[in-house]
């Protein structure tokens, strides 16, 4: 009486021939980039060359180490919008410690702990109190900011020799140029990548983002999970404000106003979803590399002004979220 | 049976003061069986299934699995304890895949800290083909129909060690071979020792899987039978009950205008809605009062829907006075006449926060438009004349809504209506959950509507309301309108022999 016919869904093994759909928006922004390059190279003839490929890395290091950390809090269908205030309060921690003369294997894990422990207040504040992200991270905002300012109203040059010898480390592989920075950008890529699809931790950041409830039901550590992620967020924007700082050899409280928006916009063009649930830490990596494109063409066509790369980086984030939005609504 | 019961529930009782939801009910489930629970909404159900998972406090009585007492701190707790529980929603995460949504939380094969993918979509797939499953555990979730996520969300819970499987409403988003499916795996999983207690409020699929029924009603227990052993009609009396209520008899206007005189007012002919009501003809004639008949879940409240507007019909046409309409929303609705309160009163009915006044005019200031507001002296004039009218209390129109007693919100809710002069109104539910005296004030006032010429159907649980107000009643089965009978001459037991057996005994309208 058991023998039954098997149950055959419509979306059987043939799906996984196909193209999974969940890539469709990543792959988009693959060919965006791909075609911004091809643009780029026929009008440009210095365009195509390993000096530009790496200065795109070199120039973005740090806003990679934002959009892998804004990545996990978007997932759960939230927002961090203190990332570039905690991005300049690091840079000003590493600076003012050093010219105290802290040394730096102290300094530098000072300043990415304070990252960390800023994303854990606003965990804190999201899950155990019930805080909108948005207002929560917004208070962190500009509680970071206002902290910048305290400890040093002006810019702190970095000549501490073992900070910049790290710093200023490069390696040649044929013509392209890779610093510390990069190197560390893409180790964190690496480590955001494989914490989001092998550990229980980062697919209960997608269960949370497809539905919270259900995550609990199933059992999950919801709570824990959701302040995990905005510990990440701090924590990969004190170690962005660590690679600006190598970048420019000072620390500033001026430095990355505005930058949450650059990271956003950049985890968005990657193809990650703001209602959380859907996008991949590789296609925010290809989000930035987007948006340092778009910059570097206008910096070629030399007498546009720089605030093109706004206008064009605005038309791009419609045209994504509106395809986002065609593609979610012909699934349903 | 002879073995020991899996779960055995003596004497539950749940209070929420001053709410009695369970009185001292007895409850039995052994391994091997499909238990059903049944009764009519708030008889109890999901209280009990909610005791039984540690959602719920009980303030007397004992849970025993396996014959040791247990008091469970909540739905994890249980399940660790073999006990686990699938909802109506399906509660899994449709952004990740199959294999995920089985294993993910307790039983995920691990390797250096991390997942291993490969060994759990292995295993994902030896527990789904143990369920005669065949779909990739690779795909995302979301790429399935409802039903085959239904079966996955009970794919999770048997899992783990699972003893008792509680299935809430499993069914009421699935079409027949769905449905099927699902009890396949049902069958199968009790032949392999495990207990189900399923709960649905369609009689066919109770009668096709259950081998016993716990009957519940107003949160006490009526009985437990085997299913072979209790005939759809005594069921469903007991589920219904006889409630001997004392009401101060409704007489119907029997002399206003019998259907077949002139036009009808509204006639809705094949109108219908996938997944939601079988097409269906009705006719509502001018001082007639129609009823609808059914249990919960037959489709008394969709057909009021579309009737409305407040659904789409992706089938049939509506004629209102002969004429052909297109009544895509409630406004076009109101724009003929048409007025209809919902059975959710506090969902889709009043503005909590408002005052009586305000939710009286409201329907009346909508139909004017915004930019034509009613002169205050007006307002008050008409609210005034309404709280009189309908008794409403406290009679004070500045009133928060919220404090009123559920009667003399329903009230405030009728009056709302009224103001804008339907000429036909359409009742879902408006007497559930209020006292018994408010209940005679608005049967009385449905009766005296209809005697002045007011087209009006009525819905409710209580059949010999319905029977007593109605001029005809339409009875509803498993979303389909299964008959139309003449109340005249009709008696309760004819309407639940009806609801039970969905006999096609076309009744005399006339």
């Amino acid at each position: 009486m058991t023998a039954t016919t098997p149950v055959r869904s419509a979306a059987g093994w043939a799906s996984t021939v196909r193209l999974d759909p969940r890539y469709l928006p990543v792959l988009g922004t693959f060919v965006v980039l791909a075609l911004m390059l091809a643009i780029g190279g026929t009008r440009y003839d210095n365009f195509l060359t390993p000096i530009v490929y790496s200065n795109l890395f070199i120039n973005n290091a740090h806003l990679i180490a934002l959009a892998v950390g804004m990545t996990f809090v978007i997932l759960t269908g939230g927002i961090d919008l203190s990332v570039g205030s905690v991005l300049a309060l690091s840079t000003v921690i590493i600076a003012s410690l050093l010219e105290a003369g802290w040394p730096v294997a102290v300094v530098l894990p000072v300043a990415v702990l304070a990252g960390s422990v800023i994303g854990l207040a606003h965990g804190v504040m999201i899950q155990v109190f019930g805080v909108q992200p948005f207002v929560a991270t917004l208070a962190g905002m500009f509680f970071a900011r206002g902290l910048c300012f305290v400890i040093a109203p002006e810019s702190i040059p970095i000549s501490d020799p073992a900070f910049t010898a790290l710093a200023g480390w490069d390696s040649w592989m044929g013509y392209f140029r890779t610093t510390t920075a990069v190197v560390i950008a893409l180790v964190l890529v690496a480590i955001g990548f494989v914490v989001l699809h092998y550990t229980r931790f980062g697919r209960t950041v997608y269960a949370i983002g497809g539905g919270e409830q259900s995550a609990m039901l199933m059992g999950l550590a919801v709570a824990r999970t959701k302040v995990g992620a905005y510990v990440v967020s701090g924590t990969c924007a004190a170690l962005g404000g660590m690679l600006f700082a190598m970048g420019n050899r000072s620390g500033y409280a001026l430095n990355g106003v505005a930058m949450e928006l650059d990271a956003i916009a950049a985890v968005v063009i990657g193809g990650t979803l703001l209602t959380g649930g859907t996008g991949f830490v590789l296609g925010s990596l290809l989000g930035v590399l987007t948006l340092g494109t778009i910059q570097t063409v206008i910096q070629f066509e030399g007498n546009l002004s720089s605030w093109w790369t706004k206008i064009v980086i605005g038309v791009l984030l419609l045209v994504f979220v509106v395809l986002q939005r065609a593609l979610s609504l012909r699934k349903t | 049976m002879t073995t020991q019961p899996v779960v055995e529930l003596t004497g539950i009782t749940v209070e929420f003061p001053p709410v009695t939801a369970l009185a001292g009910v007895d409850f039995r489930l052994y391994p091997g069986e499909i238990h059903a629970l049944m009764g009519e909404n708030g008889a109890g159900k999901s209280t009990l299934i909610k005791a039984l998972t540690g959602v719920y406090q009980t303030s007397s009585g004992t849970i025993a699995v396996d014959g040791t007492e247990r008091r469970f701190t909540g739905p994890g707790d249980a399940r660790a304890h073999g006990i686990s529980t699938v909802y109506q929603e399906v509660n899994l995460c449709g952004n990740l895949t199959v294999a995920e949504n089985i294993m993910l939380g307790a039983a995920e094969p691990r390797m250096l800290g991390g997942l291993h993918w490969p060994r759990m979509r292995r295993l994902a797939a030896q527990h789904l083909e143990r369920m005669g499953l065949d779909i990739d555990p690779g795909s995302s979730l979301d790429s399935h129909s409802l039903a085959v996520q239904q079966l996955v969300a009970i794919c999770r819970a048997t899992v783990s060690d699972c003893k008792v499987l509680i299935l809430d409403e499993p069914t009421s988003s699935l079409d027949a071979d769905e449905v099927e499916s699902l009890f396949a795996v049902m069958r199968r999983l009790r032949d392999s020792g495990v207990a189900i207690l399923f709960v649905s409020h369609f009689l066919d699929q109770i009668y096709e899987v259950s081998d016993r029924m716990t009957v519940l009603r107003n949160g006490g227990l009526v009985g437990e039978w085997a299913t072979a052993e209790l005939a759809a009609g005594d069921l469903v009396k007991h589920m219904i009950g006889k409630s001997a209520q004392v009401l101060e008899s409704v007489e119907r206007g029997h002399d206003a205008a019998r259907p077949g005189d002139g036009e009808p007012r509204l006639q809705a002919i094949g109108l219908g809605r996938k997944g939601s009501i079988q097409p269906y003809d009705l006719e509502v004639y001018p001082g007639e009062v129609v009823g609808l008949a059914g249990l919960l879940g037959s489709g008394r409240t969709e057909l009021a829907r579309l009737l409305t507007g407040a659904d789409r019909s992706d089938s049939g046409t509506t004629l209102v006075e002969g004429t052909a309409r297109k009544l895509h929303n409630p406004r076009a609705a109101m724009a003929h006449g048409i007025a209809y309160t919902s059975e959710d009163r506090k969902g889709e009915g009043i503005v909590d926060g408002l005052t009586v006044r305000e939710n009286i005019v409201l329907a009346m200031q909508a139909e004017r438009g915004w930019v034509r507001p009613l002169p205050r002296r007006q307002v008050d004039e008409i609210v005034a004349g309404y709280i009189d009218q309908l008794g409403i209390r406290p009679a004070d129109p500045e009133a928060l809504v919220r404090n009123l007693s559920g009667g003399n919100q329903q009230k405030v809710l009728l009056a709302r209506w009224l103001a804008t002069a339907p000429k036909l109104l359409v009742l879902d539910e408006p007497t559930r959950g209020i006292d018994v005296g408010a209940k005679a004030e608005i049967q009385k006032l449905v009766a005296e509507l209809a005697a002045e010429g007011m087209s009006v159907v009525f819905i409710s649980a209580e059949l010999e309301e319905v029977l007593r107000l109605s001029h005809r009643i339409a009875v509803l089965r498993d979303r389909k309108v299964v008959a139309t009978v003449g109340s005249e001459g009709t008696t309760t037991d004819h309407i639940v022999d009806l609801i039970a057996r969905g006999d096609i005994t076309e009744g005399d309208a006339a």
